[in-house]
């Protein structure tokens, strides 16, 4: 590999690289979106079996 | 605002445009008679740098819009355009920097003009993000950072002047930018690899505007189910 | 007239504020005059001329940061820039009125540093003078505008002069071009084509600032 070659793979790299970073916090970020919707998810179950509960008292 | 269903159409295309400029800098455009090989570098840091204009020209657009027209979303549109402007700056410094090593001898050379805007424009919009996050966010954050982003705008050409005009003066004139000599399939190759670079930009503009939106829905679906 | 009557009451109210009080132009002229006796040391003796005049345009600006970081200071000790909205009709006057006295600030310090530094350094030339003049309206109109924003940020003082230095930087450019050229006049065009622009920017936004 010549110099200028070395240097023309460089420049491309920092592109390519950029956008890894970004595949990278993407990831992250859909990671915390996974586990805030688990969270919420868990969160409406827990509602719709209370519900019925509370409803049952009321007419109990 | 996008379709949620046009994202990956737009991420395919520019996946597509991608590939093609690639193989056509690597396979079909000649190799530069003058500069050689290290000519190539061309090919990506010109798009880039050109893209990131344009987002930054967006950027103050929707603050524009906001400031006038209270347009929803403008501001988070404004900010979103910003951001990736100033990663496409910090990918212009980087290329530039390796393309004034080999043509220079220099990792940095003030007689690069385009250069030294880029690091004033860089050391502009990384302050934007001081102010933005140094305020609560209400109506306040969106009107100043709307006006921050105008007078972007207003800079890149007036500090492109100034660059221009002082060169005769400060810095020696090393490198007459006269625009280089394109062939056909140079033009070609470059034309291409500006929309594969535009593509990118407007896919991961669209991308993290989804991602900023879905947070807000989480956040009010949180505020739904807790109360 | 109404406007310019809003302006020039503004204006001289800040003024007599500063007359009373005394605690922004002292710390000015203090400060310029200790810059230039610092830029001595920090120039080797053998050092050109041109150096000196390119330094001057440093303690130009950081002094003219010094007083800008105190532009809105009484207001929002007093709490009063809301006040101060409402009470005016067209708010773009407020930026006006504060950009003139800062401007009177910046003027009356270079009154004093400009024969200073002919005094420590070099001969003053009207290439410089005319720069300087010029030179200041713009770093009034924009440093204006962004005292008016760091004040409203919780950074406040330590965000001024990163938002206000890439700003300035062509000002800068024509600054150092026109006390250094030959001919300055290319330089003293450009440094009135950015007063002009950045002017108008900041007398059309100044409102947004200021109000929701």
């Amino acid at each position: 590999m010549t110099a200028a070659e070395k240097y023309v793979a460089g420049a491309y790299l920092v592109v390519f690289v950029v956008v890894l970073a970004y595949v990278l916090i993407i990831a992250t970020k859909l990671a915390r979106l996974e586990r805030e919707v688990a969270e919420l998810t868990e969160l409406a179950r827990e509602r719709r079996v209370q519900e019925p509960e509370r409803k049952a008292v009321a007419l109990g | 605002m996008l379709p949620a269903n046009r994202l990956p159409a737009l991420a395919t295309l520019a996946l597509g445009l991608m590939v093609a400029a690639v193989a056509l800098v690597a396979y079909v455009a000649p190799v530069d008679a003058n500069q050689g090989l290290s000519q190539k570098i061309f090919y990506f840091h010109v798009p880039v740098a050109l893209t990131a204009y344009a987002l930054f020209g967006w950027g103050a657009w929707r603050g524009l819009r906001h400031l006038w027209k209270r347009e929803q979303g403008a501001d988070l549109e404004s900010y979103v355009a910003i951001h990736l402007g100033v990663i496409f700056g910090a990918m212009t410094l980087l290329t530039g920097s390796i393309w004034a090593k080999i043509s220079w001898g220099r990792w940095w050379a003030w007689s690069s003009d385009q250069l030294v805007l880029f690091l004033v424009l860089f050391l502009f919009y990384s302050a934007y993000f001081m102010l933005r996050f140094s305020i609560e966010p209400g109506p306040q954050r969106a009107n100043l950072s709307a006006v921050y982003a105008v007078f972007g705008v207003a800079l890149i050409p007036v500090s492109f002047l100034a660059i221009r005009i002082s060169k005769d003066i400060i810095h020696p004139v090393v490198f007459k930018s006269t625009g280089p000599d394109m062939s056909g399939t140079m033009f070609l190759a470059f034309c291409v690899s500006w929309a594969a670079m535009l593509a990118l930009a407007a896919t991961l503009y669209h991308v993290e505007l989804a991602g900023k939106r879905l947070d807000a829905r989480l956040k009010e679906l949180r505020e739904a189910l807790t109360s | 007239m109404t406007y310019f009557a809003d302006v020039g009451a503004l204006a001289r109210k800040d003024l007599m504020l500063e007359l009373r009080a005394r605690d922004t132009l002292p710390a000015m002229l203090l400060f310029v005059l200790s810059t230039l006796v610092v830029f001595h040391f920090v120039l080797p003796s053998d050092s050109s001329e041109l150096a000196a005049k390119g330094l001057l345009w440093v303690a130009i600006l950081f002094t003219a940061l010094l007083g800008l970081s105190r532009a809105f200071a009484a207001e929002r000790e007093q709490g009063v820039i809301d006040g101060l909205v409402l009470a005016t009709r067209d708010r773009s006057a407020i930026w006006l009125g504060k950009a003139l006295a800062i401007l009177a600030f910046l003027g009356l310090a270079e009154i004093v540093a400009l024969p200073a530094f002919g005094l420590f350094f070099t001969h003053v030339g009207g290439g410089t003078i005319a720069g300087v003049v010029l030179a200041d309206v713009g770093i009034c109109a924009v440093g204006t505008l962004l005292a008016a924003m760091a004040t409203a940020s919780r950074a406040r003082e330590l965000l001024l002069p990163l938002i206000f230095l890439p700003l300035t930087i062509p000002i800068v450019i024509g600054g150092v071009g026109a006390s250094v050229a030959g001919h300055p006049g290319k330089y003293l065009a450009f440094l009135a084509l950015y007063d002009a622009i950045f002017g108008l920017v900041a007398w059309g936004s100044f409102e947004y600032v200021v109000t929701e």
